[in-house]
């Protein structure tokens, strides 16, 4: 296949600028501070862009640029704000392989999910909501003969939006195409460990949204989120992350009254039944690729399928496969096309998988396969790469319990449906889950009795728009990707209208 | 020394110092869930607010600084960690959250051992076992 030429280097399908300033008001501002952050590529762990470090200051203007467009963005029809979101979606795909090497660059993620995956879904994620807008209905309810309850769907105004570092981009277009199809003005803040490919996709698509409708600020969370989390001019706040910053931010938004979505991750159950091992068939081989599924993106989803649990009857034979196809997982270059995992997206993120292993061998879990860093060699030996690795253990332990976000599978048997459902349900979270049987009635009935938003049977790791998803649990609260997340950033107006013409006789 | 729940290390307890003197008293929360879960997360004092949902697994006692430094964990992460021994560590790194030590360019990280039967023991019928906030 192919290898893209790292970008800065002659011949790159994508050059990122030396530096990059705050987008506020329709253009690029310094930051009040003057200080800027360097961002380093994961995939060598060299320095390619500097950022600006966003302050309370340039949060509060970018707050006040949002407000000044927010009146006339939420005035425009539907029609418009979906011309906006389509054109959005046009450019992307004009320019998606830039901006899929870009992502990789940025985050450490094989080029071939960013071409396939990643921007393909959030070009697709615009037309939804770009569709969706103008399918809304509001409501008329008829109370009696005279008098009539109408529901009107009523812009927030300017909310606030912060970004992981897992899928920069897309988790962006999760974010932004509901809030800005809805008519509110926008202030986004990326982590600060992936500040930069976002910029990439922003230059592309400036000219078609009105100045101020979309502002970035750039900057630690303590020193750019936390402002924009408190800002009294914010009317709701959106974070995908984990627990502790989430009930924080809920705290912040309780001091101001405005709404909160969180998405703050999971411990994702993957149920293999053992009919699944009926025959060595086609099924069977998507179930096995549905086990290795911990591996895609590194591991850094928070659906990440990493806690297997495979049926008793079928667990030693299913699970030396599984290991098998593991082990075939091609590890490179994430600009490789044929590199199937990349690189951990930051030096920080590496050395916490590597803490994970230590604790998982000291309570006794078992490593199938993997378990180490792995030097790739010439300018490579500065990225972050650890081996997909399979350890066999014990529900209770602190590898089944807490979302590594690394490529870590923990693999647990169980011994009937009973047992299958309690071992999956004993999590404190519920984003995912995974179920795989050729029995109907058996998929249907696990997935609902486990306690998570987003149970898939018989695939994983598809994030098609118009299918809900958010978490049970302490997983957080609301749904992306589906045209109810518009409610999350909508308000009801409800005009009661009389059309009787007599006193109601009270007085 | 008494047996603990929590500690940390010396390039952490250093890191601590330098932000304690920008920042004034400092406390702890054990995150979980995605992104940087699993990482400690470093606060002002107080502004974090604890409540019946937590557990107050030990106070970090830093040379140099004067406050001891709480830490604190969901009490339902807790019943999952509890058998673990907690070391606060330091990392080269761009953690994020809301944590102080971010534009440093560092990263707390939580290194952890099995305690061991002894240990559980003196913890289980001691004073330092967790303190549910409020009774702390």
């Amino acid at each position: 296949m192919a290898t893209y030429a790292a970008p800065g280097d002659s011949g790159s399908v994508v050059a990122f600028r030396p530096r990059y300033d705050h987008f506020i008001g329709g253009e690029y501002v310094p930051p009040a501070g003057g200080e800027y952050f360097a961002n380093p590529t994961p995939v060598t762990g060299a320095t390619f862009t500097e950022v600006a470090r966003g302050t309370a200051e340039d949060v509060d203007r970018a707050v006040r640029a949002a407000e000044g467009a927010a009146v006339a963005w939420g005035r425009t029809s539907p029609a418009e704000r979906a011309e906006v979101l389509n054109k959005i979606a046009d450019r992307i795909e004009q320019n998606l392989e830039a901006i899929a090497v870009a992502e990789s660059w940025e985050n450490g993620k094989p080029v071939r999910e960013t071409l396939a995956a990643d921007i393909p879904l959030a070009i697709d994620h615009f037309r939804y909501f770009a569709g969706a807008i103008r399918a809304q209905e509001g409501g008329i309810s008829q109370l009696d003969a005279d008098t009539v309850a109408y529901h009107f769907h009523e812009p927030l105004g300017v909310v606030g939006q912060i970004i992981p570092w897992n899928f920069p981009i897309l988790m962006a277009t999760w974010k932004l195409a509901p809030a800005l199809a809805a008519g509110n003005a926008v202030v986004l803040k990326p982590a600060e460990q992936t500040p930069a490919s976002i910029h990439v996709l922003l230059e592309l698509i400036a000219d078609l949204i009105p100045a101020g409708v979309l502002n970035v600020v750039n900057g630690f969370g303590v020193e750019a989120g936390k402002p924009l989390a408190q800002h009294s001019g914010i009317r709701k706040v959106a974070f995908t992350g984990e627990t502790t910053t989430g009930r924080l931010i809920m705290q912040y938004a309780s001091e101001n009254i405005v709404p909160v979505t969180l998405e703050l991750g999971g411990k994702s159950p993957n149920i293999f039944f053992a009919d699944v091992a009926d025959a060595r068939d086609a099924f069977y081989d998507k179930a096995q690729e549905g086990f290795a599924m911990f591996a895609l993106n590194q591991g850094e989803v928070c659906t990440c399928p990493s806690r297997a649990l495979i049926q008793s009857s079928i667990y030693s034979s299913f699970l030396a496969d599984a290991v098998e196809r593991v082990k075939k997982i091609k590890q490179g270059n994430p600009l490789d096309t044929d590199t199937m995992i990349g690189a951990q997206a930051s030096n920080d993120q590496l050395e916490k998988i590597l803490s994970y292993i230590d604790i998982g061998k000291k309570e006794g879990a078992k490593i199938l396969t993997g378990g180490e860093r792995v030097d790739l060699g010439g300018d490579l030996s500065g990225g972050y790469y650890v081996q997909p690795t399979v350890f066999e253990g014990d529900n209770k332990m602190r590898i089944f319990q807490e979302e590594i976000f690394g490529p870590v599978v923990s693999v647990t048997r169980f011994d009937d449906y009973d047992d299958a459902i309690k071992v999956a349900n004993d999590t404190l979270y519920g984003l995912g889950a995974g179920v795989w049987s050729r029995d109907g009635n058996t998929a249907y009935r696990a997935g609902r009795d486990i306690q998570a938003g987003r149970v898939w049977t018989n695939c994983y790791h598809a994030y098609p728009a118009h299918a809900a998803f958010g978490g049970y649990k302490q997983s957080g609260i609301g749904r992306e990707n589906h045209k109810m997340m518009l409610d999350h950033y909508q308000q009801t107006k409800n005009i009661l209208v009389s059309y009787s013409q007599n006193a109601q006789g009270f007085f | 020394m008494a047996v603990n729940r929590v500690d940390v290390t010396a390039d952490a307890a250093g890191l601590l110092r330098r932000l304690a003197g920008r920042h004034g008293p400092l406390m702890f929360h054990q995150s979980g869930g995605c992104c940087d879960g699993s990482s400690p997360m470093c606060y002002p004092a107080g502004e974090f607010r604890t409540g019946n949902a937590d557990v107050r697994l030990g106070d970090l006692r830093v040379d140099g600084v004067g406050e001891p430094i709480p830490v604190w964990m969901s009490a339902s992460q807790f019943e999952y960690w509890k058998h673990t021994h907690l070391t606060i560590d330091v990392v080269p790194g761009r953690g994020s959250g809301f944590s102080l030590e971010a534009p440093e360019g560092v990263r707390f990280l939580i290194r952890s051992r099995l305690l061991t039967d002894q240990e559980l023991a003196e913890l289980d019928g001691h004073k330092e076992r967790p303190v549910p906030a409020g009774e702390g």
